[in-house]
């Protein structure tokens, strides 16, 4: 359990530039969620993941893993990174070493495990981002741009972190690729247990895979929820600059207009095209609308 | 005739140490014309990229011919011509930023085009306001979000008054406001100035707002068109591995079940008003 209180972070304090990135936070971020994080530009959800593993140090507050501050040791830190994981934004420009085996045992290593037990760990990572073990001994640099990031993941998930952060995982690929990585990310999820946050712009992508979301506003926390719940405020989210998914909206707008197509909030295609059908075929006939 | 952009044949393969060489673009032929919104799509790989940068002759065919306004990118005394007149802006702002300050990275091509001071001044003016970053003008580039950081870069483009404008994933790394806004600017620039756009894009709700999109396969043109047309050829698209917008499955699917709505819709509203005539209409 993650827990933030009353957590504040100022970058360039005293100085013109000066800017509270984070304002007064408190959260609890329970074992196993599967957390959504949403925000526009600068509203300081960068800021907050950072201050998850020690990143970034409070200004204000506390960040507490397991009940423990985890800036109350300044040894411990190296602990919490490895417990929780990050994965940065475009991670594949940070992959270094000479074989895609070596840049995935590099986490592992500084953990100190045995070789045997980094090998294992090194082979299940591949495992999870579904790449052929024979990659192993080719250099990183020689594959493509979706292949780099999944080895840059999967140097993060063999130090097999019991939260797991990242931000903005599928930025620049392509349908496909960002399919994979998002069934990766929640397969590693069940598979482990683990927590997982999803930093992403992708209203459609936070809507099919996770169960909360957290909004992040001008600083603050706006809204930390299930899904259905956060996205029912769908005007306040377009107000601070965010979307929700198109298919949701077109379904508010139904609603708007008084036909009531489903009791539920759709987030996905396939649900959406069912219930219309639902809809439309019901007894009563198509035109069932307090609309006419 | 007066292509803008004229692709013919075009192959261009990456040497490689220990093999082959690796085709990337196979006897392409694409031509765009002056005044047009043309978007790009296809899966990472199919040669977007590479084609991207036949544009402004950063890459020069290994086969065929690459004309931009009229000069053949293949020529080296061309390529100040060529750059002047075609813009790029790529997907990673953090490597496009060059100057400490906002207004001097904007202001960085104008000055080595020997533009004078005064129209230097003006024009970076204009760009900043442009793209809505004209407040942070003295702000060192470090210190703006990543959005804010590729308008800057898509201001220094254009401050430069080209004819042509390419974009590269240009949004990949902005949320939904900075992606709206950057797009709205494409479109504004294309609209009232007459820039030609090439926007290479993931998101297909981008590429809805063009005037005609090619889908890239292969290092070829798999399908061309309007984005109506494009879209309406759902089974193709999902082969080359696209997604389509979710309003335009959700018809394609009614479609398949039964349901008498409209090919080629794109957008929300669009959405929005044909079922609603639907359930309404069955209502009297």
């Amino acid at each position: 359990m993650i827990q933030l209180k009353d957590v504040s972070y100022v970058y360039s304090p005293k100085t013109p530039f000066e800017k509270t990135a984070l304002d007064h936070i408190n959260l609890t971020i329970g074992d196993g969620e599967f957390i959504g994080v949403i925000g526009h530009t600068g509203s300081g959800k960068s800021t907050l993941i950072q201050h998850l593993n020690g990143l970034l140090r409070p200004t204000q507050g506390q960040v507490l893993l397991d009940g423990k501050d985890i800036w109350e040791e300044k040894k411990n830190l190296r602990q919490v990174r490895f417990q929780v994981g990050l994965v940065f934004q475009y991670p594949e420009y940070q992959l270094f070493e000479e074989t895609v085996e070596k840049d995935i045992a590099f986490g592992p290593t500084n953990m100190g495990l045995s070789p045997d037990e980094i090998k294992h760990r090194v082979q299940r990572a591949m495992e999870m981002v579904e790449l052929p073990a024979s990659y192993l001994e080719h250099s990183p640099f020689d594959l493509s741009g979706g292949q780099k990031r999944r080895v840059a993941i999967a140097g993060v998930i063999a130090m097999e972190p019991r939260v797991l952060i990242l931000d903005e995982p599928t930025a620049g690929l392509d349908p496909r690729g960002r399919d994979l990585i998002l069934q990766m990310i929640a397969h590693y999820r069940k598979a482990t247990g683990s927590t997982v946050l999803l930093v992403s712009h992708s209203m459609e992508d936070v809507a099919r895979y996770c169960e909360k979301v957290l909004v992040m506003n001008q600083a603050k926390v706006f809204a930390f929820d299930p899904v259905e719940q956060v996205f029912s405020r769908w005007q306040e989210l377009e107000q601070m600059g965010l979307d929700v998914p198109q298919i949701t909206l077109l379904f508010q707008h139904l609603e708007q207009r008084g036909y009531h197509i489903s009791s539920h909030k759709i987030y996905t295609v396939p649900y959406g095209a069912q219930k219309l059908l639902e809809y439309l075929n019901r007894p009563g006939g198509k035109g069932d609308t307090d609309a006419e | 005739m007066n292509h803008l952009i004229s692709l013919s044949d075009v192959v261009f393969e990456y040497p490689r140490e220990e093999a082959a060489p690796l085709r990337v673009l196979n006897h392409l032929d694409l031509t765009v014309e002056p005044r047009e919104f043309l978007a790009v799509l296809g899966q990472n790989g199919s040669g977007k990229s590479t084609l991207a940068k036949l544009l402004n002759a950063i890459l020069i065919p290994t086969g065929g011919n690459c004309t931009v306004c009229g000069f053949d990118t293949a020529q080296e005394e061309n390529l100040y011509e060529i750059r002047s007149r075609v813009g790029m802006v790529f997907q990673n702002p953090d490597n496009q930023l060059v100057a400490n300050v906002v207004e001097e990275d904007v202001a960085f091509a104008l000055e080595n085009m020997g533009i004078e001071p005064g129209e230097i001044r003006r024009r970076v003016d204009q760009a900043l306001k442009q793209v809505e970053m004209y407040e942070f003008r003295m702000h060192a580039p470090h210190q703006l979000s990543g959005g804010q950081k590729q308008r800057i870069a898509i201001a220094g483009v254009l401050a430069m008054q080209p004819e042509c404008i390419v974009l590269d994933e240009p949004t990949a790394m902005l949320d939904p406001r900075g992606r709206r806004e950057v797009l709205a600017t494409v479109r504004q620039l294309n609209q009232t100035k007459g820039t030609t756009v090439v926007l290479i894009t993931h998101y297909m709700d981008e590429a809805c707002q063009a005037d005609r999109v090619v889908v890239m396969d292969h290092g070829q043109i798999a399908i061309s068109g309007t984005p109506k047309e494009v879209f309406s050829q759902v089974n193709t698209i999902r082969s080359l591995g696209l997604d389509l917008p979710q309003v335009t499955e959700l018809c394609w699917r009614l479609r398949q079940a039964g349901i008498p709505l409209p090919e080629g819709i794109l957008t929300e509203p669009e959405c929005l008003d044909a079922i609603c005539s639907l359930l309404g209409g069955a209502a009297k």
